[in-house]
């Protein structure tokens, strides 16, 4: 059929990652793109992504999809086996409010909770645990968010699965501690723990290596505003 | 057994009117709530408890919340009439991708358009105008966003046009000028009836920002 599949990414970047483990969870051979997007964007990703000029972008036989949840949503609808959003309407509905508020508070509290200093950091710290305790909440009960299997809220949610704690430990940080979110940690180890997630996750150095160069970018972006 | 359908809203709100176009798109009869934000009903704190904000779609006693979810619910649960999004994965992911971006841009651009003043506003105003300006090419020549028909992406930006009087006086400038084709887009959602049913006076729109701005102290 002559499908062409290919993904622009960046290794250590959990928004990247998050298409990479929809695609293997679905068996889909794709080719991988490294982008460097930190100090010269490449042509390919600004004809692809004009608007946001991000990754990822998934393109589909010439067909640039970007915006990771859309992304995960379009792969689910493509590729129909090993589903990764609920069938039920209501369910579905779930899952895209609990991704949504994943990625609007929970990804933002979490940077800024790592990232900054100060009174700055220790606010970030406090809305951090908030935010983690609702999260939380929604899982009791269930081995997954999306119950017995990994779908799409986990999928969304590996930042906490995989990266706050590699993070946190490479800056002195515990907002993620076992004492204070033992539902949340055990889920975390469940997740990492999945076939085909332990051997696709990203080594340690290399998400630091990310979240350095991440922290370094966005230094120099105050420093010349200032 | 009979669906029992109700909708926790405030009538200015654009998110709202999202949900009250689709539920008047695909013909659900519903029970509309219009709450005070400022003294939040017991219903709406027990229905959305970790943002404790409107819309809130309540369908036979279980809440759904964030108003492209709901907008989705509703076109997936009641989808033998007028769908909303298309049926192709891409058209679909299209049609998410600039909602998100609509979401992402014009509440906090429009917010500073209308409550600001001076280097903030022109600011905010700049970058309102380049936005309306992609999302408008997104339109292309076609009569709705959605191609042909009126759909998704159509009802995630209606309820900002309905605000555009509220920014132009706000901001003093013209959007038509700038942006025609997003204009008249307007024009043809307002002639149908789910559309106009749904979304209240501009004019009236502007008098209720006014009210707010006044009684925070904003010029």
């Amino acid at each position: 059929m002559g499908e062409e599949l290919k993904l622009l990414g960046v290794w250590g970047s959990s928004f990247s990652w998050r298409v990479e483990i929809a695609l293997k969870l679905k068996g889909v051979e794709y080719e991988y793109s490294e982008e460097d997007i930190f100090h010269n964007k490449g042509a390919s990703l600004l004809k692809y992504n004009p608007v946001h000029k991000k990754v990822p972008v998934l393109v589909h036989n010439g067909k640039p999809i970007a915006e990771s949840q859309v992304i995960l949503e379009y792969i689910d609808e493509t590729w129909k086996d090993n589903p990764i959003l609920p069938r039920d309407p209501y369910e579905r509905a779930m899952a895209r409010f609990w991704a949504k508020f994943f990625d609007e508070k929970c990804m933002s509290t979490l940077w800024k909770s790592c990232m900054r200093s100060g009174p700055e950091r220790e606010k970030a710290y406090e809305e951090a645990c908030d935010l983690l305790s609702t999260l939380e909440g929604e899982l009791k009960g269930k081995k997954f968010f999306g119950g017995d299997t990994v779908g799409f809220v986990d999928i969304v949610a590996s930042f906490v699965g995989h990266w706050v704690g590699t993070i946190q430990e490479a800056v002195g940080d515990n907002v993620l501690n076992k004492d204070k979110f033992p539902v949340l940690c055990k889920w975390a180890e469940e997740f990492r723990n999945c076939p085909i997630i332990k051997e696709s996750l990203p080594p340690r150095d290399m998400i630091v290596a990310f979240f350095k160069a991440q922290r370094e970018m966005i230094t120099a972006f105050y420093k010349n505003k200032a | 057994m009979a669906d029992q359908v109700t909708l926790l809203d405030f009538w200015p709100s654009m998110f709202g009117m999202r949900c009250r176009v689709a539920l008047a798109e695909k013909g659900v009869e519903y029970e509309y709530k219009d709450e005070d934000l400022w003294n939040k009903s017991e219903l709406l704190l027990r229905m959305n408890p970790v943002h404790k904000k409107i819309p809130i779609l309540v369908h036979n006693g279980k809440p759904v919340c964030e108003s492209l979810v709901i907008v989705e619910y509703i076109d997936e649960t009641w989808s033998h009439k007028a769908p909303l999004l298309p049926s192709d994965p891409y058209g679909r992911a299209r049609a998410r991708f600039w909602a998100d971006f609509i979401d992402k841009k014009f509440y906090n651009l429009g917010q500073k358009v209308a409550m600001t003043k001076g280097e903030e506003q022109e600011a905010a105003k700049k970058e309102f105008i380049q936005s309306l300006k992609l999302l408008e090419s997104e339109l292309g020549d076609e009569p709705f966003f959605g191609g042909k028909k009126f759909g998704f992406l159509d009802i995630s930006f209606i309820g900002f046009y309905c605000r555009f009087y509220t920014y132009e006086m706000c901001g003093n400038f013209s959007i038509e000028a700038v942006c025609p084709k997003l204009v008249a887009w307007g024009k043809r959602c307002m002639e149908k009836e789910s559309v106009s049913k749904s979304l209240p006076d501009p004019q009236k729109l502007y008098g209720f920002v006014l009210e707010v701005k006044k009684a925070m102290g904003i010029e």
